[in-house]
């Protein structure tokens, strides 16, 4: 069956769009008073462009069996995914506001169980999300359909051997319906991840493991649009856009600070995140 | 057991699954560079398409077969026990059970019998680390029988992930061609009064020999086939224990987690009886040949029918 997948929405509306999404994740880890706002922040414009550009889906129809798939292995940030599916209309705005609280549905880490529309993966334990966007993506294959998988992973992802083993098993199936998104904000809960345990040249490695690599500005909205363009149009092999970002993106005291991995901020804090993601001056 | 003929239960899965592959194209085999040894490769030769070998490599394995069977395919891995119930739990855990994915996760050379390669190979452990799991069907068929039954069932089951426990030796043949394989339903092979012999696995043929042995000395013993560990057959379990008063559990693993800790943990809520619970006891396993580690483990008729005697005799 076809479904009505979301319109693109035009390049230059994206930065409005993502300090919208910005602010909700401000909103939710301060009333949750827990959460991760620095990757979820850092992750905006990436995530912006891949769900309003990029991503063939159906609000209306979550289960639709050819939409793109959207695995998030870094599942801790999902204050980004669950802003972009109300906003898309998946579920209620309103259940936001119940992100980690007993019996919601917006779980602190994403839970199919949890059945909330549009989350396709249980993330939150680091590593084991590209494997299982490489399963979702080789039923494409066996079942012969024609999605595309995205995967996000983190630095911490990168550190689990179980991603290297997706990497090289993604390139010897030649799987080329899946990109892959590494948040590569640099960051860790312990600190930099250059002294807690580096990755070395990221890129390289990918490369390495026979993937077609796009080194990009993780928040220039046109290189990013683009990469997922070249991502997609690539064929024989996965790409991954390793997507330089800076974490707590779009919050002056947040970003580039790894100890925003996780933490909520104070009342004044709060209001001072709101004022600096309010509606930019044109 | 002479009078019985030695069936493989790897060789009774792996045509199983190429013959369940034919009807049904959703059905995938992966493996971890154990095609051969696991006999997938059998459906991997006539569905090419359909068979995914990840070398070595069982966190991923695990992971991928979440994914597939998360989007409309139904997978069996398989691999060698130790490297699917231990290694990759994690992965298990998070992304199979959590998910209530539906992946058949059918291990083999698990237990002592593995023989020579010794105790890294010897999965002791896997009931227990995956009994432990919410929603995680465990089954140890007793023969190549039930092995193949299990394979054609876990081929239809969609409502959960399921761990199978097959081994690298050839087992008696215990039951008949015409044996239907229940879930979730323990089966009395032979009945008595004076006792009951719970078993899994290749014990459930020693329970059967020590039955013999035992009825030599006009005592009546009763024998169950617990091949599903979980969900454990609470009904029969108790309803055996009520009619006997006496329980003896026997299995190829340790003796904590696995058939004997299910059975009393049934036991002590609903029919509270003296249990002894044979198995491997907190040891490891080393090299040998299979039946001569039985032996040294103590796994043998003659064992079980000494501790029957003994409990008895109120020892």
């Amino acid at each position: 069956m076809t479904a009505a997948t979301t319109l693109p929405m035009d390049l230059d509306q994206l930065p409005a769009k993502a300090r919208q999404l910005r602010r909700d994740i401000i909103e939710m880890v301060y009333r949750a008073r827990s959460g991760h706002p620095g990757g979820a922040l850092g992750m905006a414009d990436f995530m912006t462009v891949l769900w309003y550009r990029h991503l063939r889906h159906d609000p209306a129809n979550p289960r639709w069996e050819d939409r793109d798939r959207f695995i998030l292995s870094n599942g801790h940030t999902c204050p980004i995914l669950y802003a972009i599916l109300a906003d898309r209309g998946y579920f209620d705005r309103e259940l936001l506001w119940t992100f980690r609280r007993l019996g919601s549905p917006v779980q602190g880490h994403p839970s199919v169980r949890s059945d909330l529309p549009g989350i396709e993966y249980s993330g939150g334990s680091l590593g084991n999300g590209l494997s299982y966007a490489l399963g979702t993506a080789l039923a494409a294959r066996v079942t012969g359909r024609n999605y595309r998988v995205y995967c996000s992973v983190s630095d911490g992802d990168c550190q689990e051997g179980q991603t290297w083993e997706a990497a090289m098993a993604a390139a010897h199936h030649a799987v080329d319906n899946l990109t892959a998104v590494v948040d590569y904000n640099r960051c860790q809960i312990d600190g930099p991840s250059d002294q807690v345990m580096s990755l070395g040249d990221l890129p390289a490695k990918w490369r390495a493991f026979g993937w077609h690599v796009l080194d990009v500005d993780g928040h220039d909205y046109q290189a990013l649009d683009e990469a997922f363009r070249a991502a997609a149009a690539h064929r024989g092999a996965p790409s991954v856009i390793v997507a330089r970002t800076v974490i707590g993106k779009g919050v002056s005291y947040m970003e580039g600070d790894y100890r925003w991995h996780h933490g909520f901020p104070d009342e004044e804090r709060y209001r001072q995140a709101l004022a600096e993601l309010a509606e930019a001056p044109a | 057991m002479p009078s019985l003929e030695m069936r493989s239960l790897r060789e009774a899965y792996g045509r199983a699954l190429a013959e369940c592959g034919a009807q049904d194209p959703r059905i995938v085999a992966l493996t971890a560079d154990l095609g051969d040894s696991t006999r997938v490769a059998e459906f991997g030769r006539r569905f090419p398409d359909r068979y995914f070998n990840f070398g070595v490599a069982e966190a991923n394995l695990m992971g991928v077969a979440a994914g597939m069977a998360m989007n409309g395919l139904k997978p069996f891995v398989s691999t060698f026990a130790v490297f699917a119930a231990g290694k990759p739990w994690e992965q298990i855990r998070q992304t199979i059970a959590y998910q209530r994915a539906p992946v058949r996760i059918v291990a083999t050379h698990a237990g002592l019998t593995v023989g020579e390669d010794g105790a890294s190979h010897q999965m002791l452990e896997d009931i227990n680390n995956m009994r432990v799991l919410p929603g995680m069907a465990v089954v140890v068929p007793a023969d190549a029988v039930e092995a193949d039954r299990v394979t054609r069932w876990a081929a239809s089951y969609d409502e959960g992930p399921v761990y199978v426990r097959l081994s690298r030796a050839n087992f008696p043949t215990i039951l008949d061609e015409d044996y239907r394989f229940t879930f979730g339903r323990a089966r009395v092979l032979r009945d008595g009064g004076d006792i009951t012999l719970m078993a899994c696995g290749l014990m459930v043929s020693v329970c059967l020999q020590a039955a013999d042995l035992l009825a030599a000395d006009g005592i009546a013993a009763q024998v169950v086939n617990v091949s599903t560990i979980k969900p454990i057959d609470r009904e029969t379990i108790a309803g055996c224990a009520a009619r006997t008063g006496r329980v003896i559990t026997v299995e190829e693993h340790q003796i904590c987690g696995g058939l004997g800790s299910a059975v009393c943990e049934v036991l002590a809520e609903t029919c509270p009886v003296p249990v002894r619970r044979i198995g491997v006891d907190d040891q490891w396993g080393q090299s040998g040949e299979a039946m001569a580690l039985v032996a040294h483990y103590r796994l043998t008729p003659e064992r079980v029918a000494a501790e029957a005697r003994s409990l008895l005799a109120g020892g």
